[in-house]
């Protein structure tokens, strides 16, 4: 269906594009295509300017690139690279507009040899910390599930810090940080940080030691793969996590420490406990307790209850006694009583007071008296002498 | 007094109370410290912020922790 196009030919009609619009087309296909890369080849003609910016050549056998490298972070690498050396660079293809150049924007750069040695050095590490059983499972001990005082050792103005107070401020904020600092990486950092740990050791109430830091690149993170940081990791008397927050890599620390954490978030969150959690608990155990005491008196009131009970039949039996001693005491008395006597025909004088009159001297002649008999009194008279 | 502690002569109490065989005056005893037990322990945890400080040695060696900000 095509013709083929006359090419010796333009059209007015024609579109055409300017070069800038070219290269900023291809740019654009260029930078959304990818994703920063690590890329492995050979430094050629490196430029350092002034400005601080390294210029060089990236070559194999077959193909070279052009590769710019901005002073901040060509600051981070040691020495602009000689001629022929070996790197690993971590860049952003991108199209250099201005002269349509095809180029790399180089972020790192780490010698492939310094990669080998480090490399080198960390199988050595390892071999021997697990020659000596510090990786092993036995040493492990548990994380205390309720610990208030934490030690972090990281640097004090690190994120990780950070992060590890924010976490423990919304879980566990009843806990309290101790926080040893100390470099994390760079010079210094492998004693920096094993000093640190064994300070650990010296403060006092410490339950949980985590050491860690954010994020960073491979080699950042040496410290927490070095011989002497993992010994001293090892010494510290209270359970241990690392948190070297490096998702990908697994530190030498990590396998050392009693928990490993991704991130120092997720140490934070390991080592304190959630304050909801554990005041649930507490309402579950007031609710028992009360229960508890209540289920206690309740048997004690049962106990009282049937005391009282028997208390009560004790008492009556000693009532019905008493009552029936009453009772036949008081038939005794009956039959002891004088009325009783009158009964049986006898008859008393008494008084208009009262008194009985006993003797023959006590009766005046015609003083009136009254003869007491069994039904009533009989008023009577003596006579006149 | 931590309140790990305080949790489990909370429970040690909850359980010999429910077991049934303690004297009154006992388990009075039992009560009077789970509820101070749980006063103890509730107060530390309604701690509003949580408290961080930093470990500096001292050239003689010896310790001293001060309270950071923040």
């Amino acid at each position: 269906m095509t013709q083929s196009l006359p090419l010796s030919q333009i059209a007015p009609t024609d579109e055409v594009w300017t070069v800038s619009q070219l290269t900023s087309a291809a740019k654009r296909v260029v930078e959304g295509e990818f994703m920063p890369v690590w890329i492995r080849g050979e430094v050629v003609g490196c430029k350092a300017w002034s400005s601080g910016h390294w210029y060089f050549g990236l070559r194999d056998r077959g193909s070279q690139v052009r590769c710019c490298m901005w002073s901040r972070y060509s600051q981070l690498a040691a020495e602009p690279p000689k001629d022929g050396t070996e790197v690993f660079v971590l860049a952003k293809p991108g199209i250099y507009e201005a002269k349509g150049e095809f180029q790399l924007n180089v972020t790192r750069m780490l010698p492939t040899a310094a990669i080998g040695a480090a490399r080198r050095e960390l199988e050595r590490v390892k071999e021997l910390l697990q020659r000596d059983g510090l990786f092993d499972h036995a040493r492990k001990r548990p994380i205390p599930a309720l610990a208030c005082t934490v030690a972090v050792v990281t640097s004090a103005d690190g994120a990780a810090l950070r992060d590890v107070i924010t976490v423990v401020g919304k879980r566990w904020p009843c806990c309290r940080l101790v926080v040893v600092n100390a470099r994390v990486q760079g010079d210094g950092a492998v004693h920096a940080l094993a000093r640190a740990l064994a300070l650990v050791n010296r403060i006092p109430e410490i339950e949980i030691c985590i050491v860690g830091r954010g994020g960073g690149g491979r080699e950042d993170l040496a410290a927490f793969n070095s011989e002497a940081v993992c010994r001293a990791l090892a010494a510290v008397r209270v359970p241990t996590i690392s948190a070297v927050g490096h998702e990908t890599d697994v530190s030498l620390t990590d396998l050392v420490a009693d928990l490993r954490a991704a991130t120092p978030s997720a140490a934070a969150e390991m080592a304190v406990a959630d304050r909801r959690e554990v005041s649930r608990r507490l309402d579950d155990l007031a609710a028992r307790l009360a229960g508890g005491l209540g289920s206690r008196t309740r048997l004690a009131a049962e106990r009282l209850a049937r005391t009282r009970d028997r208390l009560h039949g004790a008492m009556e039996a000693v009532i019905r006694h008493e009552r029936h001693r009453a009772d036949r005491l008081g038939a005794q008395l009956d039959a002891l009583s004088p009325l009783r006597i009158l009964d049986r025909g006898y008859a008393v004088p008494v008084r208009p007071d009262g008194s009985v009159l006993k003797r023959r001297a006590e009766f005046a002649p015609g003083a009136p008296f009254r003869l007491r008999v069994a039904d009533g009194d009989v008023p009577s008279r003596v006579e006149p002498s | 007094m931590s309140i790990a502690q305080d949790l489990n002569r909370l429970e040690e109490i909850v359980r010999t109370l429910e077991a049934e065989d303690v004297e009154l005056d006992a388990a009075l005893a039992l009560f009077e410290e789970g509820v101070a037990r749980l006063r103890a322990a509730r107060e530390r945890l309604g701690t509003a912020e949580v408290k961080v400080q930093t470990v500096l040695e001292g050239a003689n060696g010896d310790l001293r922790l001060s309270d950071l900000d923040g």
